[in-house]
Protein backbone atom coordinates (compact mmCIF):
# COMPACT_ATOMS: atom_id res chain seq x y z
CA UNK A 1 0.00 0.00 0.00
CA UNK A 2 2.62 2.46 0.96
CA UNK A 3 4.59 1.61 -1.92
CA UNK A 4 1.49 2.45 -4.33
CA UNK A 5 0.71 5.64 -3.02
CA UNK A 6 4.42 6.55 -3.32
CA UNK A 7 4.20 5.96 -6.44
CA UNK A 8 1.57 6.84 -7.89
CA UNK A 9 1.61 10.98 -6.17
CA UNK A 10 4.33 12.34 -8.83
CA UNK A 11 2.33 10.77 -11.39
CA UNK A 12 -0.53 12.23 -10.46
CA UNK A 13 1.20 16.02 -10.17
CA UNK A 14 2.21 15.21 -13.71
CA UNK A 15 -0.63 14.21 -15.00
CA UNK A 16 -3.04 16.91 -13.03
CA UNK A 17 0.06 19.54 -14.51
CA UNK A 18 -0.25 17.80 -17.96
CA UNK A 19 -4.49 18.80 -17.30
CA UNK A 20 -3.91 22.39 -16.08
CA UNK A 21 -1.45 23.07 -19.02
CA UNK A 22 -4.09 21.88 -21.83
CA UNK A 23 -7.25 23.71 -20.12
CA UNK A 24 -4.68 26.88 -19.56
CA UNK A 25 -3.80 26.79 -23.32
CA UNK A 26 -7.59 26.42 -24.56
CA UNK A 27 -8.23 29.69 -22.37
CA UNK A 28 -5.44 31.65 -23.37
CA UNK A 29 -6.24 31.07 -27.01
CA UNK A 30 -10.03 31.92 -26.45
CA UNK A 31 -8.31 35.20 -24.59
CA UNK A 32 -6.12 36.25 -27.40
CA UNK A 33 -9.40 35.76 -29.88
CA UNK A 34 -11.31 37.62 -27.73
CA UNK A 35 -8.30 40.22 -28.36
CA UNK A 36 -7.84 40.63 -24.17
CA UNK A 37 -4.48 39.89 -25.15
CA UNK A 38 -4.00 42.18 -27.73
CA UNK A 39 -4.16 46.26 -26.25
CA UNK A 40 -3.92 47.51 -29.98
CA UNK A 41 -6.54 45.90 -31.40
CA UNK A 42 -9.16 47.68 -33.08
CA UNK A 43 -12.56 46.62 -31.83
CA UNK A 44 -16.07 47.72 -32.62
CA UNK A 45 -16.05 49.37 -29.44
CA UNK A 46 -12.79 51.72 -29.81
CA UNK A 47 -14.07 52.52 -32.81
CA UNK A 48 -17.46 53.61 -32.06
CA UNK A 49 -15.22 55.67 -28.91
CA UNK A 50 -13.20 57.41 -31.04
CA UNK A 51 -16.43 59.10 -32.65
CA UNK A 52 -17.95 60.00 -29.10
CA UNK A 53 -17.43 63.38 -27.59
CA UNK A 54 -16.53 64.17 -24.21
CA UNK A 55 -20.19 64.30 -22.87
CA UNK A 56 -20.03 60.61 -23.62
CA UNK A 57 -21.88 58.30 -26.27
CA UNK A 58 -25.70 59.52 -26.51
CA UNK A 59 -28.21 57.02 -24.60
CA UNK A 60 -30.36 55.00 -26.53
CA UNK A 61 -29.31 56.51 -29.65
CA UNK A 62 -27.14 55.66 -32.82
CA UNK A 63 -23.85 56.04 -31.89
CA UNK A 64 -23.16 58.20 -34.83
CA UNK A 65 -25.28 60.19 -37.25
CA UNK A 66 -27.46 60.00 -34.00
CA UNK A 67 -30.54 62.86 -35.43
CA UNK A 68 -32.56 61.39 -38.04
CA UNK A 69 -36.31 61.38 -38.86
CA UNK A 70 -37.79 58.67 -40.60
CA UNK A 71 -39.38 58.34 -43.91
CA UNK A 72 -41.23 55.50 -45.32
CA UNK A 73 -42.05 55.04 -49.43
CA UNK A 74 -41.85 52.72 -52.19
CA UNK A 75 -39.02 52.09 -54.74
CA UNK A 76 -40.34 51.26 -58.33
CA UNK A 77 -37.62 49.46 -60.01
CA UNK A 78 -37.61 49.54 -64.09
CA UNK A 79 -36.02 46.41 -65.12
CA UNK A 80 -32.55 47.81 -66.03
CA UNK A 81 -30.70 46.57 -63.07
CA UNK A 82 -31.29 43.43 -64.12
CA UNK A 83 -28.65 43.77 -66.37
CA UNK A 84 -26.77 43.81 -63.79
CA UNK A 85 -27.77 41.46 -60.53
CA UNK A 86 -30.32 38.77 -60.08
CA UNK A 87 -31.23 40.61 -57.24
CA UNK A 88 -35.27 40.32 -57.20
CA UNK A 89 -35.34 43.95 -56.32
CA UNK A 90 -34.39 44.78 -59.96
CA UNK A 91 -36.77 43.23 -61.33
CA UNK A 92 -40.06 45.91 -62.56
CA UNK A 93 -42.33 46.35 -59.21
CA UNK A 94 -43.06 48.54 -56.63
CA UNK A 95 -40.85 47.56 -53.62
CA UNK A 96 -41.55 49.40 -49.81
CA UNK A 97 -39.30 51.16 -48.75
CA UNK A 98 -38.05 52.53 -44.69
CA UNK A 99 -36.18 54.75 -44.43
CA UNK A 100 -34.22 57.17 -42.20
CA UNK A 101 -32.58 60.99 -43.25
CA UNK A 102 -29.90 62.21 -40.52
CA UNK A 103 -26.80 64.53 -40.11
CA UNK A 104 -23.37 63.24 -38.69
CA UNK A 105 -22.51 63.41 -35.85
CA UNK A 106 -23.09 62.56 -32.38
CA UNK A 107 -25.25 64.83 -30.77
CA UNK A 108 -29.16 63.85 -31.33
CA UNK A 109 -30.06 67.50 -30.72
CA UNK A 110 -27.27 68.77 -32.79
CA UNK A 111 -28.24 72.04 -34.91
CA UNK A 112 -29.09 71.54 -38.38
CA UNK A 113 -27.07 74.02 -39.97
CA UNK A 114 -23.97 72.76 -37.81
CA UNK A 115 -24.13 69.18 -39.90
CA UNK A 116 -20.71 68.83 -41.79
CA UNK A 117 -22.47 65.50 -43.22
CA UNK A 118 -25.62 64.31 -44.42
CA UNK A 119 -26.84 61.07 -44.64
CA UNK A 120 -29.60 58.44 -45.50
CA UNK A 121 -30.65 54.88 -44.74
CA UNK A 122 -32.35 53.16 -46.91
CA UNK A 123 -34.16 49.33 -46.58
CA UNK A 124 -35.68 48.11 -49.37
CA UNK A 125 -37.62 44.71 -48.92
CA UNK A 126 -38.61 42.33 -51.86
CA UNK A 127 -41.50 39.87 -51.25
CA UNK A 128 -39.49 36.96 -51.65
CA UNK A 129 -38.22 38.11 -47.87
CA UNK A 130 -34.73 39.53 -49.32
CA UNK A 131 -33.43 43.06 -47.87
CA UNK A 132 -31.26 45.23 -49.07
CA UNK A 133 -29.79 47.98 -46.20
CA UNK A 134 -27.88 50.84 -47.00
CA UNK A 135 -26.70 53.94 -45.60
CA UNK A 136 -25.27 56.49 -47.59
CA UNK A 137 -23.90 60.23 -47.42
CA UNK A 138 -24.01 62.99 -49.32
CA UNK A 139 -19.64 62.97 -49.65
CA UNK A 140 -18.48 62.52 -52.97
CA UNK A 141 -15.60 60.16 -51.04
CA UNK A 142 -15.15 58.47 -47.70
CA UNK A 143 -12.74 60.51 -45.20
CA UNK A 144 -10.45 56.73 -44.96
CA UNK A 145 -9.23 53.97 -46.78
CA UNK A 146 -9.22 51.27 -43.94
CA UNK A 147 -10.94 51.23 -40.50
CA UNK A 148 -7.74 51.89 -38.97
CA UNK A 149 -7.09 55.02 -40.91
CA UNK A 150 -10.45 56.27 -39.98
CA UNK A 151 -9.76 55.38 -36.38
CA UNK A 152 -6.31 57.11 -36.08
CA UNK A 153 -8.25 60.37 -38.47
CA UNK A 154 -10.89 60.34 -35.35
CA UNK A 155 -8.21 60.27 -32.68
CA UNK A 156 -6.08 62.81 -34.23
CA UNK A 157 -9.01 65.21 -34.73
CA UNK A 158 -9.58 65.03 -31.12
CA UNK A 159 -6.39 65.38 -30.16
CA UNK A 160 -5.59 68.81 -28.54
CA UNK A 161 -2.47 69.04 -30.36
CA UNK A 162 -2.88 71.38 -33.43
CA UNK A 163 -0.34 69.35 -35.29
CA UNK A 164 -2.05 65.87 -34.74
CA UNK A 165 -4.12 66.45 -37.82
CA UNK A 166 -1.31 67.62 -39.70
CA UNK A 167 0.59 64.63 -38.92
CA UNK A 168 -1.86 62.54 -39.98
CA UNK A 169 -2.82 63.89 -43.31
CA UNK A 170 1.69 63.76 -43.90
CA UNK A 171 0.63 60.06 -43.98
CA UNK A 172 -2.74 60.33 -45.13
CA UNK A 173 -2.89 62.78 -47.95
CA UNK A 174 -6.24 61.09 -49.37
CA UNK A 175 -8.00 62.64 -46.10
CA UNK A 176 -7.13 66.66 -47.81
CA UNK A 177 -10.68 65.78 -50.39
CA UNK A 178 -12.66 64.92 -47.95
CA UNK A 179 -11.74 68.05 -45.57
CA UNK A 180 -11.69 69.80 -48.42
CA UNK A 181 -15.06 68.87 -49.22
CA UNK A 182 -16.82 69.33 -45.89
CA UNK A 183 -15.15 72.89 -45.50
CA UNK A 184 -16.12 74.04 -49.10
CA UNK A 185 -18.79 72.66 -50.18
CA UNK A 186 -22.42 74.67 -49.93
CA UNK A 187 -25.10 73.19 -48.10
CA UNK A 188 -28.64 72.63 -49.71
CA UNK A 189 -31.64 74.05 -48.20
CA UNK A 190 -33.65 70.49 -47.87
CA UNK A 191 -32.26 66.65 -48.15
CA UNK A 192 -34.61 66.92 -51.00
CA UNK A 193 -31.67 68.65 -53.15
CA UNK A 194 -29.28 65.90 -51.41
CA UNK A 195 -27.71 63.30 -53.66
CA UNK A 196 -26.95 60.48 -51.21
CA UNK A 197 -23.57 58.23 -52.07
CA UNK A 198 -22.70 54.48 -50.95
CA UNK A 199 -19.13 55.76 -51.30
CA UNK A 200 -18.29 51.53 -50.91
CA UNK A 201 -18.12 49.19 -53.54
CA UNK A 202 -20.36 46.59 -54.22
CA UNK A 203 -20.30 43.44 -56.24
CA UNK A 204 -23.35 43.20 -58.72
CA UNK A 205 -23.75 39.58 -60.14
CA UNK A 206 -25.97 39.01 -62.94
CA UNK A 207 -27.25 35.96 -64.56
CA UNK A 208 -24.42 34.78 -66.30
CA UNK A 209 -22.77 34.81 -63.19
CA UNK A 210 -20.72 37.84 -64.28
CA UNK A 211 -19.77 40.35 -61.38
CA UNK A 212 -19.56 43.83 -61.45
CA UNK A 213 -18.09 46.18 -59.46
CA UNK A 214 -20.15 48.98 -58.90
CA UNK A 215 -21.23 52.23 -56.52
CA UNK A 216 -24.48 54.16 -56.36
CA UNK A 217 -25.97 56.74 -55.52
CA UNK A 218 -29.38 58.22 -54.88
CA UNK A 219 -29.99 61.31 -56.76
CA UNK A 220 -32.37 64.13 -56.34
CA UNK A 221 -35.05 64.99 -58.37
CA UNK A 222 -35.35 68.24 -56.64
CA UNK A 223 -32.91 71.02 -58.15
CA UNK A 224 -30.61 71.96 -55.19
CA UNK A 225 -30.57 75.66 -53.75
CA UNK A 226 -27.37 76.11 -51.95
CA UNK A 227 -27.70 78.58 -49.11
CA UNK A 228 -24.47 80.55 -48.51
CA UNK A 229 -22.56 80.06 -44.76
CA UNK A 230 -24.44 83.48 -43.47
CA UNK A 231 -27.31 81.84 -44.90
CA UNK A 232 -26.91 78.63 -43.58
CA UNK A 233 -25.75 79.89 -39.93
CA UNK A 234 -29.30 81.72 -39.78
CA UNK A 235 -31.49 78.82 -40.24
CA UNK A 236 -33.57 77.02 -37.53
CA UNK A 237 -31.81 74.59 -35.52
CA UNK A 238 -34.41 72.15 -37.01
CA UNK A 239 -34.66 73.24 -40.46
CA UNK A 240 -34.17 70.32 -41.99
CA UNK A 241 -36.30 68.39 -40.16
CA UNK A 242 -39.02 70.72 -40.45
CA UNK A 243 -38.12 71.46 -44.15
CA UNK A 244 -38.88 67.71 -45.11
CA UNK A 245 -41.95 66.96 -42.47
CA UNK A 246 -43.43 69.95 -44.48
CA UNK A 247 -42.02 69.11 -48.37
CA UNK A 248 -43.32 65.29 -47.57
CA UNK A 249 -46.52 66.52 -46.28
CA UNK A 250 -47.31 68.19 -49.40
CA UNK A 251 -45.83 66.09 -52.38
CA UNK A 252 -44.38 62.68 -52.60
CA UNK A 253 -40.01 63.67 -52.77
CA UNK A 254 -38.15 61.60 -55.87
CA UNK A 255 -34.45 60.10 -55.60
CA UNK A 256 -33.33 58.19 -58.86
CA UNK A 257 -31.39 55.41 -57.88
CA UNK A 258 -28.38 55.28 -60.27
CA UNK A 259 -25.68 51.92 -60.15
CA UNK A 260 -22.10 52.99 -61.41
CA UNK A 261 -20.22 50.17 -62.99
CA UNK A 262 -16.34 50.22 -62.37
CA UNK A 263 -14.18 49.71 -65.19
CA UNK A 264 -11.20 47.24 -65.15
CA UNK A 265 -8.44 48.86 -62.64
CA UNK A 266 -10.96 51.30 -60.90
CA UNK A 267 -10.15 51.76 -57.05
CA UNK A 268 -13.08 49.15 -55.63
CA UNK A 269 -11.14 48.72 -52.55
CA UNK A 270 -10.41 52.39 -51.50
CA UNK A 271 -13.55 54.57 -50.61
CA UNK A 272 -11.93 57.93 -50.50
CA UNK A 273 -11.36 57.34 -54.71
CA UNK A 274 -13.51 58.17 -56.46
CA UNK A 275 -13.93 57.15 -60.26
CA UNK A 276 -13.74 58.84 -63.49
CA UNK A 277 -16.96 60.39 -64.53
CA UNK A 278 -17.62 58.57 -67.67
CA UNK A 279 -18.28 55.22 -65.62
CA UNK A 280 -21.33 53.37 -67.16
CA UNK A 281 -24.36 54.53 -64.72
CA UNK A 282 -27.59 52.93 -65.40
CA UNK A 283 -30.86 54.16 -63.87
CA UNK A 284 -32.45 51.19 -62.38
CA UNK A 285 -35.51 53.28 -60.40
CA UNK A 286 -37.37 55.38 -58.54
CA UNK A 287 -37.42 56.17 -55.15
CA UNK A 288 -40.52 58.02 -53.82
CA UNK A 289 -40.70 59.22 -50.19
CA UNK A 290 -44.54 59.17 -49.56
CA UNK A 291 -44.44 59.65 -45.61
CA UNK A 292 -42.16 61.17 -42.83
CA UNK A 293 -42.44 60.10 -39.13
CA UNK A 294 -40.08 61.30 -35.51
CA UNK A 295 -37.86 58.66 -35.33
CA UNK A 296 -38.95 58.20 -31.28
CA UNK A 297 -41.60 56.39 -32.37
CA UNK A 298 -40.93 55.70 -36.19
CA UNK A 299 -40.73 52.69 -37.95
CA UNK A 300 -36.64 53.39 -38.95
CA UNK A 301 -35.76 53.54 -35.16
CA UNK A 302 -35.02 50.02 -34.48
CA UNK A 303 -33.59 49.54 -37.91
CA UNK A 304 -29.61 48.95 -38.21
CA UNK A 305 -29.01 50.24 -41.46
CA UNK A 306 -26.06 47.61 -41.63
CA UNK A 307 -24.33 47.87 -45.16
CA UNK A 308 -23.66 44.17 -45.26
CA UNK A 309 -27.52 43.50 -45.56
CA UNK A 310 -27.42 42.88 -49.73
CA UNK A 311 -29.99 40.69 -50.93
CA UNK A 312 -29.26 37.56 -53.08
CA UNK A 313 -27.36 38.70 -56.04
CA UNK A 314 -25.37 41.73 -54.24
CA UNK A 315 -22.23 40.93 -52.18
CA UNK A 316 -19.25 42.72 -50.22
CA UNK A 317 -16.33 43.51 -52.64
CA UNK A 318 -12.63 44.35 -51.53
CA UNK A 319 -13.31 47.40 -50.08
CA UNK A 320 -12.92 46.87 -46.19
CA UNK A 321 -15.19 49.66 -45.09
CA UNK A 322 -18.49 47.98 -45.00
CA UNK A 323 -17.42 45.09 -43.01
CA UNK A 324 -15.77 47.54 -39.73
CA UNK A 325 -19.22 49.61 -40.34
CA UNK A 326 -21.49 46.46 -40.03
CA UNK A 327 -19.04 45.55 -37.02
CA UNK A 328 -19.64 49.11 -35.30
CA UNK A 329 -23.39 49.50 -36.38
CA UNK A 330 -24.00 46.48 -34.71
CA UNK A 331 -21.92 47.41 -31.26
CA UNK A 332 -24.04 50.77 -31.66
CA UNK A 333 -27.43 48.53 -32.14
CA UNK A 334 -26.91 46.48 -29.05
CA UNK A 335 -25.88 49.59 -27.03
CA UNK A 336 -28.73 51.96 -28.47
CA UNK A 337 -31.27 49.16 -28.05
CA UNK A 338 -30.15 48.53 -24.27
CA UNK A 339 -30.58 51.85 -23.35
CA UNK A 340 -34.21 52.85 -24.74
CA UNK A 341 -35.37 53.88 -21.48
CA UNK A 342 -33.14 56.87 -22.01
CA UNK A 343 -34.92 57.46 -25.03
CA UNK A 344 -38.40 57.87 -24.47
CA UNK A 345 -41.30 56.43 -27.85
CA UNK A 346 -43.59 59.12 -27.06
CA UNK A 347 -43.57 62.05 -28.58
CA UNK A 348 -45.19 65.13 -28.48
CA UNK A 349 -43.66 66.57 -31.40
CA UNK A 350 -47.02 66.32 -34.05
CA UNK A 351 -46.68 67.64 -37.49
CA UNK B 1 -6.08 -2.42 -15.80
CA UNK B 2 -9.26 -1.68 -14.44
CA UNK B 3 -12.02 -3.21 -15.91
CA UNK B 4 -13.52 -0.31 -18.81
CA UNK B 5 -17.63 0.03 -18.14
CA UNK B 6 -19.62 0.26 -21.17
CA UNK B 7 -18.70 3.00 -24.00
CA UNK B 8 -20.90 5.08 -26.09
CA UNK B 9 -22.31 3.26 -29.51
CA UNK B 10 -20.00 3.96 -32.80
CA UNK B 11 -23.11 6.94 -33.87
CA UNK B 12 -23.09 8.63 -30.43
CA UNK B 13 -18.98 8.53 -30.40
CA UNK B 14 -18.67 9.88 -33.61
CA UNK B 15 -21.30 12.93 -32.77
CA UNK B 16 -19.83 13.67 -29.59
CA UNK B 17 -16.50 14.64 -31.69
CA UNK B 18 -18.00 16.02 -34.76
CA UNK B 19 -20.06 18.65 -32.30
CA UNK B 20 -17.05 18.95 -29.58
CA UNK B 21 -15.26 20.44 -32.98
CA UNK B 22 -17.85 22.88 -34.35
CA UNK B 23 -18.88 24.16 -30.82
CA UNK B 24 -15.48 24.97 -29.93
CA UNK B 25 -15.40 26.47 -33.30
CA UNK B 26 -18.44 28.34 -33.13
CA UNK B 27 -17.24 29.99 -29.51
CA UNK B 28 -13.89 31.03 -30.87
CA UNK B 29 -15.80 32.15 -33.85
CA UNK B 30 -18.39 34.28 -32.05
CA UNK B 31 -15.50 35.73 -29.61
CA UNK B 32 -13.66 36.57 -32.31
CA UNK B 33 -15.69 38.39 -34.41
CA UNK B 34 -17.27 40.81 -31.76
CA UNK B 35 -13.85 41.95 -31.33
CA UNK B 36 -12.48 42.72 -34.76
CA UNK B 37 -13.14 45.53 -37.30
CA UNK B 38 -11.51 44.18 -39.27
CA UNK B 39 -12.91 41.92 -43.30
CA UNK B 40 -12.55 38.79 -41.09
CA UNK B 41 -15.71 39.94 -39.44
CA UNK B 42 -17.87 39.58 -42.46
CA UNK B 43 -16.30 35.87 -42.87
CA UNK B 44 -16.93 35.19 -39.42
CA UNK B 45 -20.05 36.18 -39.01
CA UNK B 46 -21.03 34.53 -42.35
CA UNK B 47 -19.67 30.58 -40.66
CA UNK B 48 -21.29 31.52 -37.30
CA UNK B 49 -24.63 31.20 -38.51
CA UNK B 50 -25.00 28.40 -40.58
CA UNK B 51 -22.73 26.58 -38.03
CA UNK B 52 -25.10 27.49 -35.48
CA UNK B 53 -28.10 25.78 -37.27
CA UNK B 54 -25.76 22.67 -38.09
CA UNK B 55 -25.43 22.38 -33.85
CA UNK B 56 -29.14 23.00 -33.70
CA UNK B 57 -29.80 20.32 -35.74
CA UNK B 58 -26.60 17.87 -34.08
CA UNK B 59 -27.64 18.57 -31.17
CA UNK B 60 -31.50 17.14 -31.92
CA UNK B 61 -30.50 14.21 -33.40
CA UNK B 62 -27.77 13.60 -31.33
CA UNK B 63 -30.72 13.83 -28.06
CA UNK B 64 -32.50 11.28 -30.03
CA UNK B 65 -29.37 9.01 -30.00
CA UNK B 66 -28.77 9.34 -26.35
CA UNK B 67 -32.60 8.89 -25.63
CA UNK B 68 -32.28 5.67 -27.99
CA UNK B 69 -29.07 4.08 -26.89
CA UNK B 70 -28.61 5.67 -23.03
CA UNK B 71 -25.24 5.84 -21.87
CA UNK B 72 -22.69 3.79 -20.44
CA UNK B 73 -23.25 3.30 -15.97
CA UNK B 74 -20.71 5.87 -14.48
CA UNK B 75 -17.53 3.88 -12.65
CA UNK B 76 -19.44 2.25 -9.71
CA UNK B 77 -16.90 4.18 -7.02
CA UNK B 78 -17.13 7.62 -8.17
CA UNK B 79 -18.06 9.94 -4.94
CA UNK B 80 -21.77 10.38 -5.28
CA UNK B 81 -21.29 14.56 -5.57
CA UNK B 82 -18.79 13.76 -8.50
CA UNK B 83 -21.53 11.51 -10.08
CA UNK B 84 -24.15 14.33 -9.55
CA UNK B 85 -21.80 16.90 -11.41
CA UNK B 86 -20.75 14.85 -14.17
CA UNK B 87 -24.59 13.91 -14.72
CA UNK B 88 -25.57 17.72 -14.29
CA UNK B 89 -22.73 19.26 -16.66
CA UNK B 90 -24.31 16.68 -19.06
CA UNK B 91 -28.03 18.56 -18.74
CA UNK B 92 -26.46 22.08 -19.10
CA UNK B 93 -24.30 21.02 -21.93
CA UNK B 94 -27.53 19.06 -24.13
CA UNK B 95 -29.68 22.60 -22.93
CA UNK B 96 -26.89 24.98 -24.35
CA UNK B 97 -26.53 23.03 -27.45
CA UNK B 98 -30.13 23.26 -28.34
CA UNK B 99 -30.54 27.06 -26.64
CA UNK B 100 -28.05 28.65 -27.78
CA UNK B 101 -28.69 28.53 -31.70
CA UNK B 102 -32.25 29.19 -30.36
CA UNK B 103 -31.96 32.26 -29.05
CA UNK B 104 -28.91 33.31 -31.45
CA UNK B 105 -32.16 32.73 -33.82
CA UNK B 106 -34.60 34.41 -31.94
CA UNK B 107 -31.94 37.49 -31.37
CA UNK B 108 -31.49 38.71 -34.98
CA UNK B 109 -35.59 38.08 -35.42
CA UNK B 110 -35.94 40.15 -32.40
CA UNK B 111 -33.34 43.11 -34.53
CA UNK B 112 -35.88 42.42 -37.69
CA UNK B 113 -32.16 41.07 -38.84
CA UNK B 114 -32.87 38.51 -41.95
CA UNK B 115 -31.47 35.29 -40.96
CA UNK B 116 -29.21 34.39 -43.66
CA UNK B 117 -28.02 30.92 -44.05
CA UNK B 118 -26.57 30.40 -47.68
CA UNK B 119 -27.25 32.72 -50.24
CA UNK B 120 -31.36 32.74 -50.83
CA UNK B 121 -31.91 30.54 -47.94
CA UNK B 122 -33.46 32.39 -45.01
CA UNK B 123 -35.11 31.07 -41.94
CA UNK B 124 -38.45 32.87 -40.68
CA UNK B 125 -38.60 35.30 -38.08
CA UNK B 126 -38.68 33.50 -34.51
CA UNK B 127 -40.15 36.19 -32.80
CA UNK B 128 -41.48 39.69 -33.52
CA UNK B 129 -38.83 42.85 -33.69
CA UNK B 130 -38.41 44.25 -29.89
CA UNK B 131 -35.60 46.09 -28.63
CA UNK B 132 -36.40 44.81 -25.20
CA UNK B 133 -36.55 41.50 -26.28
CA UNK B 134 -33.21 42.02 -28.77
CA UNK B 135 -31.45 43.14 -25.24
CA UNK B 136 -32.32 40.28 -23.17
CA UNK B 137 -31.41 38.21 -26.17
CA UNK B 138 -28.34 39.49 -26.78
CA UNK B 139 -27.27 39.66 -23.29
CA UNK B 140 -28.28 36.25 -22.38
CA UNK B 141 -26.43 34.82 -25.77
CA UNK B 142 -23.22 36.78 -24.92
CA UNK B 143 -23.10 35.56 -21.12
CA UNK B 144 -24.42 31.92 -21.90
CA UNK B 145 -20.87 31.99 -24.63
CA UNK B 146 -18.64 32.11 -21.89
CA UNK B 147 -20.35 29.60 -19.26
CA UNK B 148 -20.25 27.25 -22.62
CA UNK B 149 -16.72 27.62 -22.98
CA UNK B 150 -15.71 27.22 -18.89
CA UNK B 151 -18.43 24.19 -18.96
CA UNK B 152 -16.12 22.81 -21.99
CA UNK B 153 -12.98 23.58 -20.03
CA UNK B 154 -13.91 21.61 -17.17
CA UNK B 155 -15.48 19.00 -19.36
CA UNK B 156 -12.02 18.82 -20.63
CA UNK B 157 -10.31 18.50 -17.55
CA UNK B 158 -12.78 15.97 -16.05
CA UNK B 159 -12.09 13.44 -19.02
CA UNK B 160 -8.44 13.82 -18.95
CA UNK B 161 -8.36 13.35 -15.31
CA UNK B 162 -10.46 10.11 -15.98
CA UNK B 163 -7.65 9.21 -18.58
CA UNK B 164 -4.71 9.93 -16.99
CA UNK B 165 -5.23 9.99 -13.05
CA UNK B 166 -8.32 7.74 -12.26
CA UNK B 167 -7.80 4.86 -15.33
CA UNK B 168 -11.46 3.79 -14.63
CA UNK B 169 -12.50 3.99 -18.61
CA UNK B 170 -14.86 7.18 -18.65
CA UNK B 171 -12.20 9.05 -21.37
CA UNK B 172 -12.39 5.43 -23.61
CA UNK B 173 -15.98 5.56 -23.14
CA UNK B 174 -16.24 8.11 -25.69
CA UNK B 175 -12.93 7.77 -27.32
CA UNK B 176 -12.58 6.73 -31.01
CA UNK B 177 -10.91 3.65 -30.65
CA UNK B 178 -9.49 2.77 -27.08
CA UNK B 179 -6.23 2.03 -26.72
CA UNK B 180 -6.94 -1.67 -24.92
CA UNK B 181 -5.59 -4.70 -25.31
Amino acid sequence: MVETAKQSRPFAFRACTTIAVVVGMVALAFAYTAGWLSARRLTPEKLIAALQSESGPPLGHRRNHSKGICFTGILEANGRGTALSTASVFAPGVYPVVGRFNIGGTDPNQPDPLAQVRGFGIRITTPDGQEWRSAMIDAPVFAAPTAQAFYEFLTAARNNDPNALKKYSAVHPEILAFVSWVKNHLRTESWTEDRFNSLDSFIFIDATETKHAVRWSFVPETPPVTLTPSELAKREPNFLMEDIAARVAAHPQHWELMITVASPGDPTADPTKSWPEDRQTINVGTLTVQDVQQEADGPCRDINYDPVVLPSGITTSDDPIPAARSAAYAFSYDSRTSEASHYPRVTRAKQ
Amino acid sequence: MTAIPGRFAAPQRLIHWVMALCILSMLFIGVGMVATVSSKYLTLVQIHKPLGIAILVLALIRLTLRLYYGAPALPADLPVPVKLAAKLSHYFFYALMIGMPLIGWAMLSAEAYPVVLFGRLHLPPMVSASPYLHTLLWRTHYCLAFAFFALILMHVAAALFHRLVRHDGVFEAMASDPARK
